[in-house]
């Protein structure tokens, strides 16, 4: 494993998610420590270790916390984000299936540091059995008095629910996770006012990734200095990375930040398939920039290396491409991706995504036109701020991304109407002609 | 939906008071899952039975892709076709698919056992190519497994 683990530490086995295992690793202890604690020594911890948020902001958790009030007399609601839909991603899934009783801990401790008595999941529609071991995992809490009403004998009350998702990618963002859990349409919404001052029913509202929030129980249990000790001073702690596409060994790994990205995949994940060359990586997530083989070869996997070369660590979704992969295909996948999923509330995005989609249909016909490059340079430039939410940046930063570093592939694409490799996105030393038949 | 009313009753003791409106997604999924499709009388019931404007949850409706208004197949075979299993295979898979069962996309086989869909990143993309059939993923797929699952389906 690439460095230290604090979230995968146990090997997996079929009951790994239950909660008589969960409490053989040590579950549950630090919940009463945490409720012995004031709440704002809890949230003070959190601040301390200097956690990020692992849902693809990196936001200072603690800082995010600290916006709550926690006497202004009002409910205080906090929000798992589950949603897990940024193409390259299944990170979370792993904590899901294999961990539910950490993140429901976690969520434990956090509402007591926030002062919450209800608090959600908000879980994508796809996810059947990561709903099921997290549903079964709530249900076994209940039972053992780890929810609900008087938790530990203490004058402590909290509710988790959980909500799926059907099929919306804008969800993954918080504000339109919460119009989600208030039962709308999944429309994000323009801050100020921020989501911890009017968030859920105009409620203040803490929404974390459920990785991120799986990091608090371990900071409660070993303290903030502990926690620091991990990974680099800037970028503390542990990301779990979920890697695809032309590596070896595909799959979840927790990687320590600051870690060698080049070790990482050619030891730790078996390198490129085939025996290839690697091309380029996305790095966290399609909505970050595409780094290419030589500019991974220095870097190490932390916030400062990846955002210093331009790209950033997103949702820790990294996808691999092997050399003789065509990127005019690869950006006309991704652009039909954001296409589909705008979801047309803001004109930049509704009508942008179309016009770049179609746009990069056109070059993949070989009905490119010369001019094509250059507009779809300036539609990723139009969207770029103009939208409430980040989803038309992001289809921005994917294109401009590609463009600028492939730009030859395009321009030989519209030039010969026809790919200068063979069009593919599969490879074929990587996947044998005959592969569908095995 | 009348029957599953006291199901929905439970789920409501655990939610705040006034958050009749969060049950509106809970609610469409198990009526969906139920009846394999929501009806109009449906959406009669669940606005009688939620207190929240008919409007709102006709827009739920035609947001999210889940939900859907008319039946389907038997089985929903939804074949994801984003970056990653793009890269290993997807596209073909996708074309054997409506090849072998004589429909493209979107569409239902005349003996309605099959609906063929794509979809977009199914979070699966360790495991990929990912074909998801009702609500169960089918990881890692080639031409022969889906043959092979095809047959198990009949």
């Amino acid at each position: 494993m690439p460095g230290r683990q604090l979230i995968m530490t146990f090997p997996v086995t079929a009951t790994s998610h239950t909660l008589a295992d969960y409490r053989a690793r040590g579950g549950y202890q630090t919940l009463g420590k945490a409720l012995a604690m004031a709440p704002q020594d809890v949230t003070k911890e959190v601040s301390a270790a200097g956690l990020l948020g692992h849902g693809g902001a990196a936001f200072p958790v603690g800082r995010k916390w600290a916006v709550v009030k926690l006497d202004d007399g009002q409910p205080h609601y906090l929000c798992a984000n589950a949603d897990e839909g940024e193409p390259g991603t299944f990170k979370d899934r792993w904590i899901l299936e294999h961990s539910p009783h950490l993140l429901i801990e976690s969520m434990l401790i956090t509402a007591h540091a926030l002062q919450v008595r209800h608090a959600f999941v908000y879980i994508r529609g796809e996810f059947d059995l990561p709903y099921r071991r997290l549903a079964g995992a709530i249900e076994e809490a209940y039972d053992a008095g780890l929810l609900g009403k008087g938790i530990l004998g203490r004058p402590f009350d909290c509710d988790i629910n959980v909500i799926r998702g059907a099929g919306s990618y804008v969800c993954g963002e918080a504000s339109g996770l919460l119009a989600s859990v208030e039962g709308k349409r999944g429309y994000p919404r323009n801050r100020p006012p921020r989501l911890t001052v009017k968030g859920l029913y105009q409620r203040p509202t803490v929404v974390n990734n459920v990785e991120t929030l799986s990091n608090v129980a371990g900071i409660i249990a070993n303290g903030a200095e502990a926690f620091k000790k991990v990974g680099t001073p800037k970028c503390p702690g542990t990301q779990l990375v979920s890697i695809s596409g032309h590596i070896n060994r595909p799959g979840v790994y927790e990687v320590e930040y600051g870690y060698p990205l080049t070790k990482f995949l050619f030891e730790d994940c078996g390198g490129v398939t085939g025996g290839k060359k690697l091309k380029c990586i996305v790095p966290g997530g399609i909505s970050t920039k595409v780094l290419t083989a030589a500019e991974c070869e220095p870097l190490t996997y932390d916030k400062q290396s990846l955002e210093g070369a331009g790209s950033s660590i997103g949702s820790g979704g990294m996808i691999v491409i092997a050399e003789g992969t065509c990127m005019v295909r690869l950006l006309q996948v991704m652009l039909r991706f954001y296409h589909h999923e705008s979801c047309g509330q803001c004109t930049p995005c509704r009508e942008g995504m179309g016009w770049m989609h179609r746009i990069i249909d056109r070059i993949v016909a070989g009905e490119g036109r010369p001019e094509d490059i250059e507009r779809l340079i300036e539609i990723s430039k139009l969207n770029d701020g103009t939208t409430i939410c980040g989803m038309g940046d992001a289809a921005g930063y994917a294109t401009v991304g590609i463009l600028a570093k492939y730009r030859d592939e395009f321009e030989y694409f519209i030039e010969h109407k026809r790919s200068r490799l063979d069009g593919n996105l599969e490879v074929p030393s990587v996947v044998p002609a005959e592969a569908g038949t095995q | 939906m009348k029957h599953l009313i006291p199901e929905f009753d439970r789920w409501k003791a655990r939610f705040p008071a006034g958050f009749e409106s969060s049950l509106v997604m809970p609610c469409v999924r198990r009526i969906q899952e139920d009846r394999g499709y929501v009806a109009d009388a449906d959406i009669d019931g669940l606005v009688e039975y939620l207190g929240v404007p008919r409007i709102q949850i006709e827009e739920v409706l035609s947001f999210y892709t889940q939900f859907r208004r008319k039946p389907i197949g038997r089985w929903h075979i939804q074949c994801c076709r984003n970056v990653t299993c793009s890269m290993v295979s997807a596209e073909r898979l996708i074309d054997h698919l409506a090849k072998k069962l004589g429909v493209a996309p979107g569409q239902t086989t005349a003996d309605g056992r099959f609906t063929l869909s794509t979809a977009e990143c199914l979070g699966s993309c360790g495991t990929a190519p990912v074909v998801m059939v009702n609500d169960a993923y089918h990881e890692n797929m080639t031409i022969a497994k889906v043959d092979a699952l095809l047959e198990e389906l009949k």
